[in-house]
């Protein structure tokens, strides 16, 4: 299918017949930075998540391991990313495929596959982790097809809110993905339910 | 100017059809109340709200007034980054660019994110007269497909079933279920929604999007939504087809800052949604190879030729409108015979389609200003909504009407001082004697036509023995 | 001060004592008030039915009639909502502008410039009150009138559920679009017999000859009354 030209033509020639209005002034009065340190960010990020039906735990760095391996307790298997460090994944005990890009839809539609990232920034005020593709989040389908995800957040990556999440991001053109809380509807009398296609079970580390 | 917004019945007569039916009128109730104070308790939340509204509108406005400028932008970064950009004078060209991209892929059936711009372009119907089966895989436009009915909401598509009324389409029409077993509970429903679409998603080579945002600097479209049913067409399918309105742009990637607050609050009335997914053009090794953006104009540079009503291109589609609505929450969406309903529905269709069809949609509002504070674009709907009016009444001008011979001689009347004292007497003298008729309740039960349409379901007061400046001048002669 | 009563058309034919309650009430605070007989009509029935052009010869007769009072005070928060709201675009000048600016609803004359809340009434009686849309989304009048409300002696307010949702009249609307109209005045009207009131209040007549049209025809003994005549009551 080649573009065509003429229907381009026309489209720019009838948005500049309408002679749209002259430039326009933006206010930007809105809160674009994050409030005054010392709120309680880890607080009110894992209230956001609770409230989302996502699980939560913090832990210290070195109990990591042991927290990420009670919340894999029930998986067969894991899928990771090639980014996500090996003490994460270092208590559980059942079979790790680190995912070079070859990992099928199939592979990570089986049964009992949870899947083990990091993310590259979290909102505290809305419960949003967002995920770039990084090395510790990988491809898109990983957090997608498997039914359960355990998203690791490290407490210096939480921001208070949504513009200045926005702004940490390295790169906004490669994929993102912007998470809160698990799968969920409002379509069936508009009140929110758990568990439609995305992962039902959602569980966040908060590690400082 | 073609597609599924132009109503066939005049809104009176399609609003009686719908005011008929007791349950829609529940199940209306119910849902728009829900959402309703779900809404102000997270805008509640927010305390520059304000603030992110009047940006908001402003960012809107920016757009429209740099467009063909954004646009060359927007094709250019997207371009650059690996996707193939489109582009389509009215419905009948976008669904052929689909159809013809759809087609050039071998594939029969794709699957679909909810989209506003494919619905109002009517691709599903086109889709299906070449043999390709579109697959809708947001819970509520399934529940619409299943049924085969219509939408009826902008955000929540059938809005107008309960959910006896859903697992009763789904017991009914899901090959895949278990009829005897399913229940209406929600979490039960959308298991089986869940189990039905499953192999679909995994299979399908093609998937087709509209998107929410589209950033002119970078070429990156968005798409907002909360079941992962948007996600999955976004990311499994090897060819991406996204349908994009020219005035989804954002200049830049900051300005989601704005909207990314302003939407989920204002249409499912979350702090944040479940999934925003943001791409731009190919990513290699992650997710389609194959991404083409199809830019539709579809009568938006007429609206965008109204100094007035180029507001309405503001819209986010986030349904706040129709959510506060007095008018839809009693007959719903379809009584607005297009695909966009409620208050923006009102003055987005008839703009979009031209003049002459939806001509009694900007009639469709008390003008209670509900919308107007809903708006997180800060879109005057009854502005614009009184503006149409004007635009069709000045239409009509070389034609006779009774309306326009009543107001003229009112307009006549009541500018000049005795006329308008001469004309108050008659009024109160004529009615003396209707105070026979009224009896003791001192009120008419029935009215000649047209005010018969008043004395339908309320009673007509009848003037006091004495008007106000009577009163007055009596008051005061000494 | 030079005060005049803008009394709407409406109330001069058919509410002529919503007018005199608005003298009472405000000579009893001390001030004078004058009627200017050149005033008819604000025009919004026509501007709002699309008119324009049949509209703008009351926005010119009203700017004319006006324009020498420091405060136009009227009892009806549509109309003050047209000559504030829509004059100024209807027909941009900066003698409409001025007198829109210096046109007020009862209550705002009442509570922001003359900083009046108790006027001395008496009331004993049951009543809700239903702020009307214009009042509520156009003036922002909040809660001015319930603060007028509050201060009258004897008088109990009773909350009304859905109070701030539209009763469905919308001028021509409820012509045009009888069904709608009428279902949304039923909720209304439920909303006003549950509360047990004996009096229905509101800040706009044509709003009250909606509702009280319909509570009528229900044979609801609920009094449809302008919030005016309360403050008169003594």
């Amino acid at each position: 299918m080649s573009t065509r030209p003429d229907a381009r033509a026309e489209v720019l020639r009838r948005v500049r017949a309408a002679q749209p209005t002259a430039p326009v002034r933006v206010p930007r009065d809105y809160a674009a930075d994050d409030g005054p340190a010392g709120v309680e960010l880890v607080d009110l990020l894992v209230d956001r998540l609770e409230d989302y039906k996502a699980a939560v735990r913090r832990c210290t760095a070195d109990a990591l391991p042991a927290v990420v391996g009670e919340y894999l307790a029930g998986a067969e298997s894991l899928v990771a990313p090639a980014g996500v460090p090996e003490t994460w994944l270092s208590s559980f005990e059942g079979p790790v495929a680190r995912d070079s890009g070859a990992l099928t839809v199939a592979d990570l539609d089986a049964p009992g596959v949870a899947v083990l990232t990091g993310c590259a920034v979290a909102i505290a005020q809305t419960g949003t982790l967002i995920l770039d593709a990084g090395p510790d989040q990988g491809r898109r389908l990983l957090t997608l097809v498997p039914d359960h995800h355990v998203c690791v957040v490290r407490v210096d990556q939480i921001v208070e809110r949504l513009p200045a999440a926005l702004r940490r991001l390295a790169d906004p053109t490669r994929p993102l993905t912007m998470i809160s809380g698990p799968s969920a509807t409002s379509d069936i009398e508009l009140n929110r339910v758990e568990g439609v296609h995305g992962p039902r079970r959602l569980e966040v580390v908060i590690v400082s | 100017m073609s597609g599924n917004v132009v109503t066939r019945l005049p809104f009176p007569v399609a609003a009686r059809r719908e005011l008929g039916d007791e349950q829609l009128r529940r199940n209306l109730r119910k849902a728009t109340h829900t959402i309703r104070d779900k809404r102000l308790r997270v805008v509640g939340e927010v305390p520059d709200w304000e603030p992110l509204r009047v940006a908001g509108a402003a960012i809107k406005d920016d757009v429209l007034a740099r467009l063909p400028d954004l646009l060359e932008q927007f094709e250019a970064a997207a371009t650059a980054a690996g996707a193939t950009v489109h582009w389509a004078r009215d419905a009948e060209e976008a669904c052929a660019v689909v159809a013809a991209l759809v087609q050039a892929t071998g594939t029969a059936e794709v699957v679909k994110v909810k989209s506003m711009a494919t619905q109002e372009i009517g691709l599903n119907e086109a889709l299906e007269a070449v043999g390709i089966h579109a697959v809708e895989t947001d819970l509520a436009e399934l529940i619409v497909q299943l049924a085969e009915d219509t939408p009826s909401h902008i955000l929540v598509p059938a809005i107008h079933y309960n959910r006896t009324q859903i697992r009763d389409i789904f017991a009914s029409k899901m090959a895949d279920v278990d009829a005897t077993t399913l229940t209406d509970d929600p979490p039960a429903l959308a298991e089986a929604a869940r189990r039905h679409l499953r192999s679909r998603f995994l299979s399908t080579k093609v998937g087709i999007s509209g998107a929410n945002f589209a950033i002119a600097s970078t070429g990156t479209l968005a798409v907002v939504e909360s079941e992962g049913n948007g996600r999955m067409c976004l990311t499994l399918p090897e060819t991406l087809i996204s349908v994009v309105g020219i005035e989804k742009l954002l200049p830049t990637f900051a300005d989601l800052e704005v909207f990314l607050q302003l939407l989920p609050r204002s249409s499912t009335g979350e702090r944040m949604n479940p999934y925003t997914s943001l791409w731009t053009g190919v990513t290699p090794g992650d997710g389609p190879q194959t991404v083409h953006i199809v830019l539709v104009d579809n009568g938006r540079t007429d609206t965008l030729a109204d100094p007035v009503g180029r507001q309405a291109l503001r819209c986010i589609r986030c349904s706040a409108c129709l959510n506060v609505c007095p008018v839809y929450e009693r007959v719903g969406g379809h009584a607005y015979g297009s695909v966009y309903p409620g208050p923006i529905g009102a003055i987005l269709s008839p703009q979009m389609s031209g003049e002459g069809a939806n001509r009694t949609l900007p009639y469709a509002s008390t003008l209670c200003g509900a919308c107007f504070d809903a708006c997180p674009v800060r879109i005057d709907i009854p502005q614009v909504l009184v503006h149409l009016r004007q635009s069709g009444v000045d239409a009509a001008r070389g034609r006779p009407s009774a309306e326009r011979t009543a107001m003229r001689t009112m307009s006549y009347v009541m500018r000049d001082r005795r006329r308008y004292a001469a004309a108050l007497r008659a009024a109160r003298r004529g009615a003396a004697p209707l105070r026979m008729v009224a009896g003791r309740r001192g009120a008419l039960r029935r009215l000649p036509w047209p005010l018969s349409a008043w004395t339908s379901v309320r009673d007509a007061p009848l003037p006091p023995k004495q008007t106000f400046r009577e009163w007055w001048a009596r008051e005061h002669s000494s | 001060m030079r005060i005049a009563l803008f009394v709407t058309c409406v109330n001069d034919l058919m509410f002529p004592d919503t007018g005199k309650a608005v003298v009472t009430v405000l000579e009893r605070l001390g001030h004078q008030v004058e009627f200017p007989l050149a005033q008819s009509c604000c025009g919004q029935m026509h501007a709002n039915s699309g008119y324009r052009e049949e509209a703008l010869p009351l926005v010119a007769n009203f700017v004319k009639t006006f324009s020498a009072y420091d405060a136009i005070v009227a009892p009806s928060a549509s109309c003050v909502a047209m000559v504030r709201e829509s004059y100024p675009r209807l027909a941009p000048s900066p003698s409409v502008s001025a007198v829109a600016e210096r046109t007020y609803e009862l209550s705002e004359f009442l509570v922001d410039e003359l900083g009046v809340t108790d006027v001395g009434a008496r009331f004993p009686h049951r009543v809700t009150y239903h702020p009307t849309c214009h009042g509520l989304r156009m003036l922002r009048l909040g809660d001015r009138p319930r603060r007028l409300l509050e201060a009258v002696e004897g008088l109990s307010l009773t909350p009304l559920s859905g109070a701030e949702e539209c009763c469905g009249f919308g001028g021509t609307f409820a012509l045009k679009n009888p069904g709608v109209s009428g279902a949304m005045l039923a909720d209304k009207c439920a909303a006003v017999v549950a509360t047990s009131a004996e009096y229905l209040a509101a800040a706009d007549n044509s709003c009250l000859t909606h509702i009280g049209g319909g509570l009528s025809r229900g044979s609801s003994p609920v009094k449809p009354i302008h919030y005016a005549q309360i403050l008169a009551s003594r």
